[in-house]
């Protein structure tokens, strides 16, 4: 169960509103504890796929590292990854599923002209076949750590 | 000569959820190959079915992306860190 708060959810549906054609991505950072995670940051990313933005995201490898440090620098864990999908659903497409990494939660969500809908987490499974569905537990206030 | 791999987080858990390996090897595809004889199930989450590296698995030799080195034939010396970083990528449909 992937655990966040109302504010950083807010936060992310102003990132996928404000990049809306195009597809918006960031890091989420956190704490895991046994089965659950909790997101307690984020790191807004610029999407690099200046060819297809609309439909394609990526993060360098240098902004994964810089994810790492931030998480590192507050005591926690670069947990997994947002990325909206513009007037498309909230669940992992074939391309999505190629280039996922298993353990990450990859929560996505759809924006549908403009507008922030449905929001869901994935994480791939261990054999990269397929993707399991990470519920998601909104709540009104982030614990302190 | 002895290296130090780092495994990213998400690899850990095939790699009895160790943050990082000590092996021999002279070249990163020797250190490479050595950890995927180790540990077998991290092959597919680094290599594709025609055993290239993932597109979106960076090497870097003390913090130098191969890319800009001599790739996998990158030579590597006693102390040197190789460190495996992931690149994140998706989409729609
Ligand atoms: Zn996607």
């Amino acid at each position: 169960m992937l655990r966040v708060g109302e504010a950083l959810i807010e936060r992310i549906h102003e990132h996928g509103t404000r990049d809306y054609p195009n597809e918006c991505c960031g890091a989420l950072l956190g704490r895991e504890e046994g089965k659950d995670r909790t997101v307690l940051g984020l790191v807004p990313l610029a999407n690099q796929r200046n060819d297809s933005p609309r439909n394609r995201f990526s993060i360098t490898s240098e902004d994964v590292r810089l994810a790492e440090k931030e998480a590192a620098a507050k005591g926690w864990e670069l947990i997994g990854w947002y990325h909206s999908h513009p007037d498309s659903p909230a669940r992992p497409s074939e391309f999505d599923r190629e280039h996922a990494w298993p353990w990450y939660s990859y929560i996505i969500f759809q924006v549908e002209k403009g507008e922030p809908r449905e929001m869901r987490s994935w994480r791939l499974d261990d054999d990269r076949a397929k993707y399991q569905e990470e519920s998601i537990e909104f709540i009104s206030s982030v614990p302190r750590y | 000569m002895p290296v130090k791999v780092m495994i990213p987080t998400p690899l850990r858990q095939y790699a009895e959820k160790r943050e990082s390996v000590d092996l021999e090897a002279k070249t990163v595809a020797e250190a490479l190959s050595s950890l995927t004889s180790q540990f077998g199930d991290l092959k597919k989450h680094l290599y594709s079915d025609d055993g290239k590296l993932r597109s979106f698995v960076n090497v870097y030799v003390n913090d130098e992306d191969i890319r800009y080195l001599q790739r996998e034939k990158t030579a590597v010396q006693q102390g040197d860190t190789i460190s495996i970083v992931p690149s994140i990528a998706g989409g729609a449909e």
